[in-house]
């Protein structure tokens, strides 16, 4: 697998005197076609880490290398090309006064003939599954339904990665489940990369690798599996558990061996059923 | 309280009003409005009612709405007609108390005055009900093209315009939304003497300035990242089509300039 975003010791502080950068010599590299996930408790410099991806931050030192070249002046608009962001509000990105004019957005922005822009905008919405209301303005939407536009905007623009920067955290268990459904199908469908910076332990479990940030630094970096047996420590990085692992957690309470390793939710319910059986 | 407001609506509709370039709809109201001033008698004035009325019914829309339309400016119709009632004179007295005189010529000229105070509210009534928000903004960019050439920033505003259509229920949600928390924390909106109602605002308006600053910020993010760099070297996704009928209205109105043309004096 070739790399196709490498950042190399890469600081960045909002003001030039503040004594903690929000990125502290960052150093990942992450492969063409990997779904990673970025957590951390808030603060914790994930943000900042995916605005200096596409140049909306430039870094006080280190190198940004996206496709092989190096971030600068001169190709920041082909690297954002290359990288779409979804960002968190679903109300404050939506550009277009209907769904279909804020898809549209973007290829507009990249002078794209307009019979082609009509073609893609079709495309997306059906990517999404957005195409009842292609018409309709964002005030008749849920958060869900925007967020997905959102991804549409992007996908029509054709990227390699896919950003998505806390882009479920302000949605309900539902809209939450459709990005995160949609998101998968678009990436597999068309063989993006996926960033996802989350608090969402499901989102992350999704992900071929989690990495987790810590004061501006990364603190670890591992499978969701690797990640998520590290148990309670998780909650003080000021993240959630699996559901598995709680349900580890309070059998363990109760005074039940339980596996020290990671199980999914149906690693679980075999370990359970095979457990019961051997009483 | 933002539902009783009728201008800037838009009903949705069908009718061959609907259906029009809204260049042709904003520029013809414009010009309509214009040449409302050469009316100057019953002939004339009856005239460009007539045609107002029977653009309304093309449109299919229900009289009701123009009618409210009217309602917010009715004490200015009727400061300005009483004004010219009282205060023209010339003709036959019919009535005279003080410096109050009524007379023939003011009689007249407050009919026409408030029949030309309907006319322009109706037609401009008419425009925004039968188009949307964004056809219009699409409609002023349009016109406003040629002014590019004294290097006016029409795509700025153009997009400034849009970006403010769009948020506009946005931002009444959120204003909707602020009332209710700070109602819920024992703020009384609309009680009170006026300087109490104006001092129940600032905490309304305050906390809607600073999430409309973050708004923007957030906004300007996403724009960014999706590749905007000004207004050279775009393509439009929306455009507008200039239709036979648009050509017909024209056509239309420049008989409406000649026959009003032969009617006034």
């Amino acid at each position: 697998m070739e790399p196709i975003v490498e950042l190399k010791d890469l600081t960045f502080r909002y003001q030039p005197d503040d004594e903690k950068p929000a990125l502290d010599q960052v150093s990942l590299t992450i492969n063409e076609g990997e779904w990673v996930a970025i957590i951390g408790h808030n603060g914790s410099g994930k943000s900042t880490l995916a605005k200096t991806i596409n140049g909306l931050l430039l870094p006080e030192n280190g190198e940004v290398r996206v496709k092989g070249q190096t971030l600068a002046e001169e190709n920041i608009w082909a690297i954002r090309r290359a990288v779409g962001m979804v960002f968190q509000n679903p109300d404050n990105q939506f550009v277009g006064a209907t769904v279909e004019d804020d898809i549209a957005f973007g290829m507009e922005n990249q002078g794209i003939p307009r019979e082609d822009m009509v073609t893609r905008v079709q495309e997306a919405l059906e990517q999404v599954r957005m195409t009842p209301f292609a018409t309709k303005e964002p005030a008749r939407l849920s958060g869900g339904q925007k967020q997905r536009v959102a991804i549409a905007g992007v996908v029509a623009l054709r990227p390699d990665v896919i950003i998505l920067d806390e882009a479920t955290s302000m949605l309900d268990p539902e809209g939450r489940f459709e990005v995160i459904e949609a998101v998968k199908k678009i990436k597999e469908k068309n063989q993006l990369t996926v960033i996802s910076i989350t608090h969402d332990i499901d989102e992350a479990a999704n992900a071929n690798r989690v990495l987790v940030m810590k004061q501006g630094r990364l603190f670890k970096e591992g499978t969701p599996e690797e990640i998520f047996s590290a148990g309670p420590e998780l909650i003080e990085l000021g993240l959630d558990l699996p559901f598995p692992e709680k349900l580890k957690l309070a059998l363990k309470a109760q005074g039940l061996e339980v596996p020290s390793q990671y199980l999914t939710e149906e690693g679980m319910v075999e370990w359970l059923w095979t457990s019961v059986l051997n009483k | 309280m933002m539902n009783k407001l009728i201008f800037g609506r838009y009903i949705p509709g069908d009718s061959i009003i609907h259906r029009l370039d809204p260049r042709t709809k904003l520029l013809m109201s414009f010009y309509f409005i214009g040449i409302i001033f050469l009316a100057n008698n019953w002939q004339s004035y009856l005239f460009l009612a007539v045609f107002t009325f029977i653009a309304i019914l093309l449109s299919k829309i229900n009289l009701g709405f123009f009618l409210r339309g009217v309602r917010p400016l009715l004490w200015l119709i009727i400061f300005t007609v009483a004004l010219q009632m009282f205060f023209t004179s010339g003709g036959e007295v019919y009535w005279q108390w003080g410096i109050f005189r009524l007379t023939e010529f003011g009689v007249i000229n407050g009919i026409f005055i408030f029949c030309r105070f309907v006319l322009i509210i109706f037609i401009s009534t008419l425009l925004t009900l039968s188009t949307p928000p964004l056809a219009l903004s699409d409609a002023i960019e349009a016109i406003l093209r040629p002014l590019k050439v004294i290097k006016f920033p029409v795509h700025e505003i153009s997009l400034m315009l849009s970006i403010a259509l769009r948020f506009v229920p946005t931002l009444m949600d959120e204003t909707e939304k602020i009332m209710n928390a700070q109602r819920a924390r024992g703020v009384d909106f609309g009680e009170g003497s006026i300087v109490q109602k104006m001092k129940a605002i600032v905490p309304l308006l305050i906390p809607l300035f600073v999430s409309s600053f973050n708004r923007a910020e957030d906004l300007a993010t996403a724009m960014e990242a999706r590749g905007y760099q000004g207004g050279d070297g775009r393509t439009k996704y929306r455009i507008l089509h200039w239709q036979v009928k648009d050509t017909l209205t024209v056509i239309v109105f420049v008989f409406v300039t000649i026959g009003l043309v032969w009617l006034k004096n």
